[in-house]
């Protein structure tokens, strides 16, 4: 367990690292980094709805990604999710597409 | 572990296209006493270890490369030969060195060093990458960037690009290229290896991990070069130079956000990016001005590469915008600075360049 976050494993993942003075994410405590990441599934949640997928939380450690009739797969970080996202819904998750961007300023 | 091996040992890429002048660049690196206390490893390549015998320094510090080219078959041999020099100076068999320098072959795409520097599990713990040096030479560059997507991921990946033989080049064709290699990468520091005095400390040191504490690296790593990308970068894109001979719609651009950013959320973005797009982010470097933070965080990335970001003890200037540059390629700069804005809930905004 990283005795800085109490997180099992802990991921040196760039959205997440916290390894290395002067390094890292910007949350260097531990509830810090407990609440970043409850933030981060937050702020992908309203990203993946578009995709009508779903990601919470396991544990600290990991993370489920779902589909709406319950298909999950584990994901390690946030570049783990994109693609395990397009595995899931068999669709392309590209940021650039306007239909996303229309649909995301029209304030869903 | 010596007090003297740093905790994580800087490693420096030194590539650029066949004949461009990697290994006189080292020779002439090797003989500054900045590096006095760093290990070469060299790629042999092809049956002549021509390289081999140009370099001066060739002693127990010196692992050969014995097969072809680095970035397919190498990589495992890379990894191999960086965790030896690794377990030697542990052990005491080598002498205790600070830097790694590694040279590449001339086709090699420097993406596989890169990942393999960052991800190896060993050596990831041991070693970090520093600055990537890109040799382009005056008199065949402008065909190689033409020709060869290996030359222009080389030069994507610079922090330094030392433009070698601009002694036996024509003055305005030299001239020609050193303007089309800023518009490549504005991002990175230009040098003439003829004219400018070399030396290893302004080369390879002032990477981005030493911004954290040294506000002076910071402003070489960043502030110069972007605000020259942020005033002539759009000409030199769409208008001044014709886009097929530009290299495969190769575009830099800077985006500036007057707002702070929310990290949580430029890291949903940017991993959805990389993940749909990372072939054509050929570089994204940028300083951002984050919510609750008091002092800029500096991200770094080479294709899907990220690397850590850095905190920096203070901005570099008094410009306290957030600023990123795009290397890609084939993208349009007005979806990315839309997708952007859109998912971060900010506006992005050609910034005025500062006095």
């Amino acid at each position: 367990m990283c005795a800085l976050c109490g997180v099992l494993g802990g991921s040196d993942h760039w959205t997440e690292a916290a390894s290395r003075p002067g390094l890292g994410s910007p949350a260097t405590s531990a509830a810090a980094r407990r609440g970043e990441r409850m933030r981060r599934v937050q702020a992908a949640n309203r990203i993946l709805s578009f995709y009508r997928l779903h990601l919470a939380d396991w544990q600290g450690t990991t993370y489920i990604l779902s589909t709406a009739t319950g298909k999950s797969e584990l994901v390690d970080n946030l570049s783990h999710l994109w693609s395990v996202a397009e595995q899931l819904t068999g669709r392309l998750c590209d940021p650039l597409d306007p239909a996303l961007l229309n649909w995301l300023e029209s304030g869903a | 572990m010596s007090q003297q091996i740093p905790q994580f040992t800087p490693v420096n890429l030194i590539t650029g296209f066949l004949g461009s002048g990697k290994t006189t660049l080292l020779n002439r690196l090797l003989v500054d006493p900045h590096l006095a206390d760093t290990a070469v490893l060299i790629n042999e390549f092809g049956e002549v270890g021509l390289d081999h015998h140009l370099l001066e320094r060739i002693d127990e510090h010196t692992v050969l490369l014995q097969s072809g080219c680095l970035c397919c078959t190498i990589r495992g041999e890379l990894a191999e030969a960086i965790r030896d020099l690794h377990s030697r100076r542990e052990r005491g068999a080598v002498p205790p060195f600070r830097r790694l320098a590694i040279e590449s072959t001339g086709l090699a795409d420097p993406f596989p060093v890169l990942t393999t520097i960052h991800a190896e599990p060993v050596i990831k713990h041991h070693f970090r990458m520093s600055n990537v040096i890109t040799t382009i030479d005056a008199v065949n560059g402008a065909r190689h960037l033409e020709r060869y997507s290996e030359s222009v991921k080389q030069l994507a990946a610079a922090d330094r690009v030392v433009l070698t033989k601009t002694d036996i080049a024509d003055p305005a064709e030299a001239a020609r290229l050193a303007e089309r290699i800023r518009a490549i990468n504005p991002t990175a520091l230009l040098l003439r290896a003829a004219e400018d005095a070399l030396n290893a400390e302004l080369l390879l040191a002032g990477d981005a991990y030493d911004l954290a504490g040294k506000s002076k690296a910071a402003q070489i790593w960043f502030a110069a070069e972007l605000r020259e990308a942020e005033e002539d970068h759009c000409h030199s894109a769409h208008g001044a130079s014709d886009p097929n001979r530009h290299g495969k719609d190769i575009e830099a651009f800077a985006l500036t956000f007057d707002t702070q950013l929310d990290w949580i959320s430029f890291g949903v973005w940017l991993t959805m990016v990389l993940n749909r797009h990372g072939e054509k982010i050929l570089r994204v470097k940028g300083i951002l001005q984050i919510a609750g933070q008091e002092t800029p965080v500096a991200v770094h990335g080479v294709q899907h590469l990220v690397h850590p970001p850095v905190h920096l003890r203070s901005w570099p200037d008094a410009d306290r915008r957030s600023r990123l540059v795009f290397i890609v390629q084939g993208l349009n700069r007005r979806e990315i600075e839309r997708s952007l804005a859109t998912f971060l809930g900010v506006r992005a905004r050609r910034a005025e360049p500062v006095a």
